[in-house]
Formats: C-alpha cells, sequence, structure tokens
C-alpha cells in the first residue's frame, strides 16, 4: 500500500494568552484510497491537527509527505497550488460563496487550475452536482438553499478537482442525521470506489465507526489503538 | 484560464455592490472632470494672458545697459582717490546696430526682429503739457510684432508709414488734449528737440497708463528727436519661435552681441510668478480633488475586503494565492476606476466644449478654454495611477488573510 499522506513528528504550540504546545508530536500514514475519521474530545487538537494536513498552516515543525513530495520550505504559492490540485476541502459550516450559484461555486476551483475548457468545467461541475442530486439547484444563489444542500454542494467543489485526499472538519457536524448519511455514503463511495482518500474530522461514533480507520486524539497526542 | 476567473469573481463583487460602486465611480468621474477642466482651464488662461502680454512685450528686449564710470586707480589698497561714479553719457547708445540686427535675423530660433528708438519727453498743446514716451518704429514690423492694429480706435496703424510727421497716439492722450486724427501735437524730446506732429491715429489698450503716455512714429522720426543719425537704435525687440526659450536664448545673445538681452521672464519677474502661482493652486486643487476620488474607490475596496472576508479563505483554500486575490480586487478597483475615468473625460469634453461658446467680453472674448489633449492625457494617467493605489493597498491586506484564523472564528 502507498502512503498518500505521512507526517512525522508534528508538533505546533500556539502562544496566545499563554504557552502551549496544542500538538505534541503526532506521526500519522494515511493510504490511498482510506476513510479515515479522526475523533477526540472538544479540544483535543483535531482542528488544528486538520488544518496543518491541509497545508493552510505552515507554522508547525515535524516533516509532511503529500503525494511522495516533503512539503519542507515550500512557499505559500507552491502549497497553494498542492491544495488546488491534490486536496479538496469540506467545512463544518458549508463555507460557499454566496454571492455566485451553486453551479459557479463548483467551477471556480477547476477554473483556477485551468485544465479543461470552460464548456468542459461547466460540463464537469454539472456531473459533480447531478452525483449530488443537485442538478436542479445547479443555477440558484448559494444563499437559497438548505443546509444539507450546501453542505452537499460544498463537497461538490471539493471534489471537482479529483483531488487525492478530501478533508472535513466535522463535515456533518452541522447536519440532522438523514443529511449526515447521505453525506456519509458519498465519502465512503468516494474512499470505495474512486480511490480517492478521505480524512475527515467527527465527534459522531457512528460515522466514525463505519469508516475504515479511526485516529482517536487526546490533549495533542493520538492515543494508541 | 487562471485571469479568467480572477476578473469573473471581481466583476460578480462589483456588480452586487452596485451601489457602492455607483458612488465610487461617481467620485472619480466628478474629480476626473474636474481635474481635466481645471487644468485645461489654466492652460487656456495662460495662453491667453500670454497673448494678450506679448501685444506689449517682445520675449527678448536687447539695449545697452546703463554703465558706471570706473574709479581711476582700481588699487583700493594705496591712496584714494575722491571719485563719484557716474552713468557715462554716451553709454545708451549701440555700436552698429546694423549689423547686430543682420546678425539676429539670421538666427533660426528668432522670428521677428524690431529695431525702435524710445523718446522720452513731454506732448504739448497749447499750455498744457504731459510727460510720455514715444517709440519710434517701422510702422509694419512694429504690427507684426505687437499687432497694434488691434487696438487702434481711430484710423490704420499702418498709414503712418505714409506720414512722415505722424503719430498714433494713446487714447488718454487725445482725451487730455481733445485731439482727433488729422489734429496736430508737439513733442519736445529730453534732448531738446520739439516737432509738431499729425495724429494719423488714436489705440487703446488695456493698459490705461500707457494709453496715457504712449505715441508711436516713424523711426526716422524719434531719431531726429534724439539728434541721432539714421543708424541709431535704443532698443532691439527679438521674438522667438517659442517663447519659453526666451531666457536661455536671451542669455546666448548677451554673450554673442556683448548688450544687454533680457527675456520677458526676466524683465516681468511678477507676471511669471502670478501665473506660475495659480498653475500651483490649480494643479494643487484639482490634484486633491482627483486624490480624494481616489478615497472613494480605497473606501469601497476596504469594505468588500472585510464583508468578503470569508470569500477569501475559502478562495485560499481551494488554491488561490497571493497574487490571483491582489489581482481580484485590484480588477475590481480598476472597473470602477475605468468607468469613472471613462465618465469623468466624456463630462470634461462636454463641459469644455460648453465653456468655450461662453462670451466673456472684454479683452478675452470667449472663454479662454479648448480641447489640451495633454491635460486628458495627463488626467486619465493620474487617475488610473490612484485607482490602481487605492485598490493595491486593500488588496494587499486581503492578499494577507490567514484562511486559518477565519476558519477558527
Ligand atoms: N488561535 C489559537 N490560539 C490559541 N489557542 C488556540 C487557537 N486555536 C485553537 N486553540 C486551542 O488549541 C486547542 C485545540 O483546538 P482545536 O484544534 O480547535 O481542537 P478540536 O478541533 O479538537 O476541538 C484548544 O485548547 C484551543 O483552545
Ligand atoms: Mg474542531
Amino acid at each position: 500500500m502507498t502512503h498518500i499522506l505521512q507526517t512525522k513528528d508534528i508538533r505546533k504550540k500556539f502562544y496566545n494568552p499563554t504557552e502551549f504546545e496544542v500538538l505534541k508530536g503526532i506521526s500519522i500514514d494515511v493510504n490511498k484510497g482510506e476513510f479515515l475519521t479522526l475523533i477526540g474530545k472538544s479540544g483535543s487538537g483535531k482542528s488544528t491537527l486538520l488544518y496543518v494536513l491541509s497545508t493552510m498552516d505552515t507554522d508547525y515543525t515535524g516533516k509532511m509527505i503529500i503525494d511522495g513530495e516533503d512539503l519542507k520550505g515550500y512557499d505559500q504559492d507552491k502549497l497553494a497550488k498542492i491544495r488546488n490540485e491534490k486536496i479538496g476541502f469540506v467545512f463544518q459550516f458549508h463555507y460557499l460563496l454566496t454571492e455566485f450559484t451553486c453551479l459557479k461555486n463548483v467551477m471556480i476551483p477547476a477554473q483556477r487550475l485551468g485544465k479543461y475548457s470552460e464548456e468542459e468545467i461547466e460540463f464537469r461541475s454539472m456531473e459533480k452536482l447531478k452525483m449530488l442530486g443537485l442538478e436542479d439547484q445547479a443555477l440558484k444563489p448559494a444563499s437559497k438553499l438548505s443546509g444539507g444542500q450546501q453542505q452537499r454542494v460544498a463537497i461538490a467543489r471539493a471534489l471537482i478537482n479529483d483531488p487525492l485526499i478530501i478533508m472535513g472538519d466535522e463535515p456533518t457536524g452541522n447536519l440532522d442525521s438523514k443529511n449526515s448519511q447521505i453525506v456519509f455514503d458519498i465519502l465512503q463511495e468516494l474512499a470505495h470506489h474512486q480511490h480517492q482518500t478521505i480524512i475527515a474530522v467527527t465527534h459522531d461514533l457512528d460515522f466514525a465507526k463505519a469508516s475504515d480507520r479511526t485516529i482517536e486524539m487526546m490533549d495533542g497526542l493520538i492515543l494508541p489503538s | 484560464m487562471k485571469k479568467g476567473i480572477n476578473t469573473d469573481i471581481a466583476v460578480t463583487y462589483t456588480v452586487t455592490g452596485r451601489k457602492q460602486t455607483f458612488v465610487a465611480v461617481l467620485g472619480v468621474l466628478l474629480g476626473m472632470s474636474v481635474y481635466i477642466f481645471m487644468n485645461s482651464m489654466n492652460n487656456g488662461f495662460d495662453r491667453s494672458a500670454n497673448a494678450a502680454f506679448f501685444k506689449s512685450t517682445p520675449h527678448i528686449r536687447l539695449y545697452k545697459d546703463d554703465v558706471l564710470s570706473e574709479p581711476l586707480n582700481k588699487d583700493t589698497t594705496t591712496t584714494t582717490i575722491i571719485i563719484n561714479p557716474k552713468i557715462v553719457p554716451s553709454s545708451k547708445k549701440m555700436n552698429d546696430p546694423a549689423s547686430i540686427i543682420a546678425q539676429l535675423r539670421a538666427d533660426k530660433e528668432v522670428a521677428l526682429v524690431l529695431p525702435q528708438v524710445s523718446v522720452s519727453g513731454f506732448y504739448s498743446m497749447g499750455e498744457s503739457q504731459i510727460s510720455g514716451r514715444i517709440i519710434g518704429l517701422k510702422p509694419e514690423a512694429g504690427d507684426s510684432m505687437f499687432d497694434i492694429s488691434s487696438f487702434m480706435v481711430q484710423g490704420q496703424f499702418t498709414d503712418l508709414s505714409k506720414s512722415a510727421n505722424g503719430v498714433v497716439i494713446g487714447s488718454g492722450i487725445a482725451a487730455k488734449f481733445n485731439v482727433e486724427s488729422g489734429d496736430r501735437i508737439s513733442f519736445l524730446s529730453s534732448k531738446g528737440v520739439t516737432e509738431s506732429l499729425e495724429i494719423v491715429g488714436i489705440f487703446e489698450t488695456s493698459n490705461a497708463a500707457e494709453d496715457k503716455s504712449k505715441a508711436y512714429v516713424n523711426l526716422s522720426k524719434a531719431q531726429q528727436l534724439m539728434r541721432e543719425s539714421s543708424s541709431y537704435v535704443s532698443d532691439i525687440n527679438i521674438n522667438l519661435a517659442d517663447y519659453k526659450r526666451a531666457t536661455l536664448k536671451a542669455s546666448e545673445i548677451t554673450k554673442i552681441v556683448g548688450y544687454k538681452a533680457e527675456g520677458w521672464e526676466e524683465a516681468y519677474s511678477s507676471y511669471v510668478a502670478g501665473s506660475r502661482m495659480r498653475t500651483i493652486v490649480i494643479t494643487f486643487v484639482s490634484l486633491t480633488l482627483l486624490l480624494v476620488s481616489g478615497f472613494g474607490i480605497y473606501n469601497i475596496l476596504n469594505m468588500t475586503v472585510s464583508q468578503k472576508i470569508n470569500d477569501i479563505a475559502i478562495l485560499k483554500a481551494m488554491g488561490f494565492n497571493g497574487a490571483d486575490v491582489i489581482r481580484i480586487f485590484v480588477t475590481q478597483a480598476m472597473i470602477v476606476g475605468i468607468l469613472g475615468v471613462t465618465g469623468g473625460v466624456l463630462l470634461a469634453l462636454v463641459v469644455v466644449n460648453l465653456m468655450k461658446h461662453v462670451y466673456i467680453g472684454g479683452d478675452i472674448g470667449y472663454f479662454p478654454i479648448q480641447f489640451e489633449l495633454y491635460e486628458f492625457a495627463k488626467g486619465i494617467t493620474i487617475g488610473l495611477f490612484i485607482t490602481f493605489l487605492a485598490g493595491y493597498i486593500p488588496a494587499r491586506k486581503a492578499a494577507k488573510v490567514d484562511p486559518v484564523t477565519i476558519f477558527r472564528k
């Protein structure tokens, strides 16, 4: 099995209000096509770790390798490119660009990537929305959709560039159980049939149990399983 | 492709915030049009003032400056000989003016050369006397330099050349003596020569002091009044192809001919200072207006950046880099700026065209303004530059947004 993401001894401190080590040496290996969940008490450092893994937070020590690339010394522009090509992110609060249509929200990362023509991007975006059962919402402004629908648009957007890894910080945290189940099924389908890697923070134990592997965190450390 | 999406986003922000956009565009539009209008007007004022100014002043005046007599013994360490420096009596006389004039006429930069003899003395009629100054010149040459014909209220200026005894007097003198064309007046020169002159015409300028003291006669008549030969000349007036070169050219002429050549800027420094002051004030005020309209753009951009801080964080999470974010917001600023500048240019064109047809009267005639390509180009350049800055500063702030900090809130 190849590792799509590897970390070694990731440490991070906050200095505000007092010095405090939030990650105390995190070493994980994530396999390609694996559906991984991160659980742990509130404040244990799950979100902090996920932001480090997503390359958005660069203020840490330790080693991180994504898809064979050691990210040490990468500048913001290079990291942005990696996020654009290889990582899809789904937030707890379905952050969509409210002034754009759902379709446009999904298209934007692909337009940034510029790999496909405008027509292809539109077609592919519609495909993703269809896959998530949102084809009739495509031309509505993002703000006019329900929470569950918005979260699915956010997932479609995270998928548009066929990323290697999809990360979610409590992607179902704000959804009712029916919508949670829909989102879960989609993620599992992606991991098992599209071989995309999923790393999701959750506090939903059923959700975690149903995933391939669960890592539990406590006070900035991974608990041995 | 990459550029496309950044522009897309900028356009969307501009359109969704259309009220703010409209206000900012209006600000730039007004600032821009006032800037162009004021500067075009200043140019017009300069041009019309200069045109009036050069009707009584040559670009360069060449004359022999007064020279003081030198002390006999220049060595001040030894016995002092009592001396009393005085103006050398013959000092007003230029040597061989004909060859100087020929030399000046050969110069490519020189457009017109007008030798003249200026005589001070008294006009008199019966018992009454007025002190004044008579200018002797060749009427045709004088007319082409100063356009004296345009000031004539009676008679033809060039008729002077047909009458050796003729004189063209200022309207102030005519009024005081109650004379008109065809009448005679006497002139007593400072050299003690009295001549009876026949009035062939009367002029009236915008300068009452000149009208009360000045008159024109033929060059030869003035030479007689000075008891001088026909080669005598007191001043040589020079006009250049480009009046702005006067000061430089004057010092060049001084070096070559050895007499004092004085550019108009030196001779009338207070006139120059006045026009410079006006230019400074207008430049300052109009630039301030343009800058204030830049604040409008800065303001709307700052607002958009703070309102869209979540969007910025999301875009960065999706792989937009700092340069993309800067491009988005600078583009938004440029859309506002280009709309405003375009509108401002159109408005300025309309206003300039309207003002051009407003009749003011007096010497000025129509409002002295016209389409000044240079001022339009300068306004557009400065306007777009200010727009860019007004967009770039908030955009740089947006580029520095840390998405993690935003998502944690
Ligand atoms: N910007 C910050 N400055 C200081 N402390 C922070 C900051 N962000 C998070 N923390 C602290 O770090 C710890 C871990 O936070 P987080 O990673 O959000 O935990 P989790 O997602 O597991 O609930 C918490 O104690 C939190 O208060
Ligand atoms: Mg969290």
